[in-house]
């Protein structure tokens, strides 16, 4: 039983570490966000195996059901699709910098500390085999209207307050809004862009007001 | 789960899981990026947070509460710096952070 657990675990971490390391280096930015959501499963499948079964279903449900969407739209809304030609990492030494940052950190002081540090693990309940008293559901419910009530609230005021701040902040007066193309359309527009014979803009498309700068232009050059 | 994988195992997990993230925040150009960056960072913690929870006090419901204000606070900073994202592009027509710029004078 041991030793399946132990393997289990060895492909979550696998997963998770490989997803993510995944997510920091591909070029395409659409692609990183995949990743990103199977890095969230991952971490998902990680609370199940440390027997947090809400917390893992509030992790599918929130991450990879909600965060990974809006990351998507907001990749998609700001057409930055496809990396090819753009370089996705600062460059120079600041790559290697930042890369130095990291790996010292994990290497230097989050690893020796985990490995030194003497944890206070409680002793094991009884004989081997007994099951472990563990708080569940029903606790955690109860702690959130009782102890961490206060809490609670100010957790969905902030939500509250995020959500006005987010269409406050993400909202455009419709005298000022500009054309935004859709995927199938920057498609359109590169494949026109690439051929030698330039051709009429397509019938039916309201002229647009200066158009937020031709793809390719602008983001190629950096 | 406790007596198969040592704490240590799952602390090296969330660590290397937060260095990752951490590198892709301070390295990647794009701000979508760089937001994933700091949602994996964010991840890492409440690995962290579980796995202390379930090593240490497996009968104090506090870590996972812990967790699920962290996964609430991490919504609230997605959806506003999503939309910070968009509100740059807008003005700017990048998500490159290198180029927004304007106040460094």
């Amino acid at each position: 039983m041991a030793t399946v657990i132990q393997i289990i675990f060895g492909l979550i971490a696998a997963l998770v570490v490989g997803a993510a390391v995944m997510v920091v280096t591909v070029r395409n930015v659409i692609h990183a966000a995949l990743w990103l959501i199977a890095c969230f499963f991952g971490v998902g499948a990680l609370y199940m195996l440390l027997e947090a079964e809400f917390l893992a279903v509030v992790q599918v449900l929130v991450y990879v059901g909600a965060i990974s969407i809006l990351i998507l739209f907001a990749i998609m809304l700001t057409r930055q699709v496809t990396g090819e030609g753009v370089r996705q990492l600062v460059g120079g030494w600041r790559l290697w910098l930042t890369a130095a940052i990291s790996a010292l950190l994990f290497a230097v002081a989050i690893v020796p500390t985990i490995i030194s540090h003497a944890w206070n693990l409680p002793a094991p309940p009884g004989p081997p085999g007994t099951p472990e008293p563990l708080d569940g559901v029903a606790e955690l419910g109860r702690a959130f209207v009782y102890e961490f009530l206060l809490q609670f609230q100010v957790a969905g005021v902030l939500l509250t307050v995020a959500l006005i701040g987010a269409i406050v902040i993400a909202f455009e007066e419709r005298a000022r809004r500009r054309r935004v193309l859709t995927l199938a359309e920057e498609h359109e527009l590169r494949k026109r862009l690439a051929q030698p014979a330039p051709m009429e803009a397509p019938a039916g498309e309201p002229a647009p007001a200066p158009r937020a700068a031709p793809i390719s232009e602008g983001e190629a050059q950096q | 789960m406790t007596a198969a994988v040592p704490l240590e195992a799952v602390l090296v997990v969330a660590g290397a899981l937060f260095c990752i993230g951490l590198f892709g925040a301070l390295s990647r150009r794009n701000l979508v990026g760089v937001l994933m960056g700091i949602e994996l960072m964010l991840n890492a913690v409440n690995v962290n947070l579980v796995a202390f929870w379930r090593y240490l006090e497996p009968r104090f419901i506090t870590g996972q509460t812990f967790a699920i204000f962290i996964i609430c606070v991490a919504a609230a900073e997605a959806a506003v710096g999503l939309a910070m994202v968009i509100a740059i592009y807008r003005n700017w027509l990048t998500v490159n952070a290198d180029a927004v710029d304007s106040l460094k004078g």
